[in-house]
């Protein structure tokens, strides 16, 4: 199958272009040996089926990280490139095209963002261009499909151009500078109500409280479309289909072990999709109906943020904070994402460059970022105690993930890049290619994630099936009472939700214990160990060794907390 | 350093300023020359975060945010 490889600078609407070329069966999936994503596709070009890529956004071919050199990589079995190119800013953009044109690849270059352009006022000769380059220059509007049809009839016309040979690195800029001399004219530039927005959301005193309220609203359409989803279409399903199915087994089996892990307990005679516990019971009932709905909506909202061009200017409110954390602004993504889902959250560590950055990222998601499930068990535990008792916890969490952020990024060997990006122009998003993105990230969950939280449930299941959690509570107990001034029954609670944090719930209502003890408890079940689901992500992000390293640190960090909260608290 | 020489990191808001060196080694420069930092380009000050954080400059019509750190190492000559 012929490759055509789409190469292009960061945010020339690449993937628009992607998505407008390629047809529903899309994946998205990691480059080998790195954490590099990319897309794939397939069109029909004259009734032959062609293979597309989505190459990642670069600005050069000697790439200045691993995004870049996966994009560099890819060229090499390219049979024709695409070259998407920001027509509001032809000259850096015209610095890869040169340097395609230079290694003598076939390509088609695609101005993109044609209607912007014109918008601001400058005027591109095309044939001039074309002339000039040689090779095809075709205008598109990605957004809105116009151009399109015509670039893919140009895609066959794609030719290695004769014009433009081997240059060092000034040479090339001298050159560009002549093309654009002669194939652009630029007019005059009205500052527009989109500039003031732009200012606005960026300049810290009014871009920190519009962040704050962005954030605050994106979590409230969140919790809209989740519910929403689970009450007129999880649920549904679930009791409607599912059960009586998952009935009819529980009575074939009617006990035993097998029932134990399959079904689990019924609760009066029925199956209690949230209590049962067994496999094919919560254990599907959870991921699917409990977690999917909010993933869904986050990565929908998450989608909004980056096409819309307001990531970017988060980032850059926030890198001051995260800086000093051993990331930089993109640090916010896995953070937002965690509050979801841990899950998703450990998936989003990939976007931020190096190892170092990664390793902080996880490990201060899994200590101190609480997911859906873990409010709600902060909610479930203290929620008849009080706000402030609730405030305690949060408060006492956002502290644990800046400290610990810092001494992380002054221990962890490597290296922490400092922010460098670019801010778009603010874009209305396009509805197909947001539904796009949002499907392709919740396929690569489901992929990557939903096997191994199966997964984990079956080993849980089993362990607490054969007494071993039990046996492990008992143990420990005393050692967790010194410490953590909680009675021996806490304790018990505390090494259930080593595994198992819905246990420990149930457990710890049961303890009858003061809210400050109740403060510690959960504060420590939230730090001291993510689901079993994050933890399997975490060991294929980071590897078995890392793994190791993080794990050590959220013990630990749990053990401190723990005890620094029962010296101050109680 | 003369007088109006300054690191881009110290360029007060909505001034405006020329490239005339990009100090570091091979890779720093041609990182800044691909996103269209080059010599002689003029940059204007677009926001400065605070506690030591990141600055955000527009050249050539495109804001990018630049850590600190590198900004530091870019000069410039304040025009106006």
């Amino acid at each position: 199958m012929k490759k055509i490889v789409l190469m292009g600078n960061p945010n020339v609407g690449k993937s628009v272009v992607f998505s407008r070329l390629t047809g529903a069966n899309v994946i998205t999936s990691n480059y080998p040996g790195t954490t590099v994503d990319f897309s794939k596709g397939s069109m029909k070009l004259h009734g032959e089926k062609v293979e597309i890529i989505d190459a990642p956004g670069t600005y050069s071919l000697v790439p200045s990280n691993k995004a870049e050199e996966v994009a560099v990589k890819m060229l090499k079995d390219a049979d024709i490139i695409i070259n998407v190119v920001d027509s509001t800013n032809l000259e850096r953009n015209l610095f890869l095209t040169l340097e395609l044109l230079e290694k003598k690849y076939p390509v088609v270059v695609a101005l993109n963002m044609w209607d912007e352009a014109k918008h601001l006022g400058i005027e591109i000769d095309k044939d001039k261009l074309q002339e000039e380059l040689g090779v095809p220059v075709v205008a598109t509007v990605a957004l809105t499909g116009e151009g399109i049809k015509e670039l893919v009839e140009t895609i066959e016309k794609a030719r290695i151009s004769d014009k433009i040979e081997e240059m060092s690195e000034e040479e090339r800029w001298v050159k560009i500078g002549r093309i654009i001399k002669k194939a652009e004219k630029v007019g005059h530039r009205h500052h527009t109500i989109r500039d003031k927005i732009a200012d606005a959301t960026i300049k810290p005193a009014t871009g920190i409280p519009l962040a704050i309220l962005i954030i605050f609203f994106t979590f409230m359409v969140v919790r809209f479309i989740g519910e929403n989803l689970i009450t007129y279409i999880f649920d549904p399903l679930f009791e409607e289909i599912y059960k009586p199915i998952a009935m009819r087994l529980s009575e074939w089996l009617s006990q035993g072990f097998f029932h134990d892990l399959l079904i689990g307990q019924l609760v009066d005679g029925e199956i209690d999709f949230m209590r049962s516990m067994g496999i094919l019971t919560t254990g599907i009932y959870v991921p699917f109906a409990a977690v999917l709905p909010y993933i869904m909506a986050f990565y929908f909202m998450l989608s909004i943020l980056e096409d819309s061009g307001y990531l970017p200017r988060l980032a850059t409110l926030m890198d001051n904070v995260f800086h000093r954390l051993g990331m930089h602004g993109h640090g916010i993504v896995p953070l937002f994402l965690g509050i979801g889902c841990n899950v998703p959250g450990a998936l989003a560590t990939r976007t931020l460059e190096t190892r170092k950055q990664r390793f902080i990222s996880a490990t201060l998601l899994a200590i101190a970022v609480p997911c859906m499930a873990q409010i709600a068990m902060i909610f479930g535990v203290l929620g008849k105690e009080g706000i402030f008792y609730i405030s305690i916890v949060f408060l006492t969490l956002s502290i644990v993930y800046i400290v610990a952020g810092i001494i992380l990024n002054k221990i962890v060997k490597g290296e922490s890049p400092e922010i460098f990006l670019e801010i778009p122009p603010y874009r209305m998003p396009n509805i197909r290619t947001l539904l796009k993105k949002t499907w392709m990230r919740i396929r690569w969950f489901l992929k990557d994630a939903i096997p191994w939280l199966m997964l984990g449930v079956l080993i849980v299941n089993v362990l607490y099936a054969i007494g071993f959690l039990s046996w492990l509570g008992s143990v420990l107990a005393p050692i967790m009472n010194g410490i953590f001034g909680l009675p021996g029954e806490a304790s018990l609670a505390l090494i259930a939700g080593f595994i198992r944090k819905d246990l420990a719930v149930g457990m710890l209502l049961q303890t009858g214990l003061e809210p400050m003890q109740l403060v510690i408890a959960v504060t420590i079940l939230t730090i001291y160990f993510p689901c079993v689901a994050t933890f399997a992500v975490l060991i294929k992000e980071l590897g078995v060794k890392d793994m190791l390293k993080s794990t050590a640190i959220m013990i630990f960090t749990a053990v401190l907390v723990g005890g620094l909260m029962n010296v101050i608290l109680l | 350093m003369p007088a109006n020489r300054i690191p881009l990191s110290m360029l007060p808001y909505a001034k405006e300023a020329r490239i005339v060196a990009l100090e570091g080694g091979h890779g720093f420069q041609r990182k800044m020359r691909v996103m269209g930092l080059r010599e002689g380009k003029i940059v204007r000050m677009i926001t400065r975060q605070p506690l030591r954080g990141p600055v955000t400059i527009e050249v050539d019509g495109i804001q990018i945010t630049i850590g600190k750190g590198m900004a530091q190492r870019i000069v410039v000559e304040v025009i106006k």
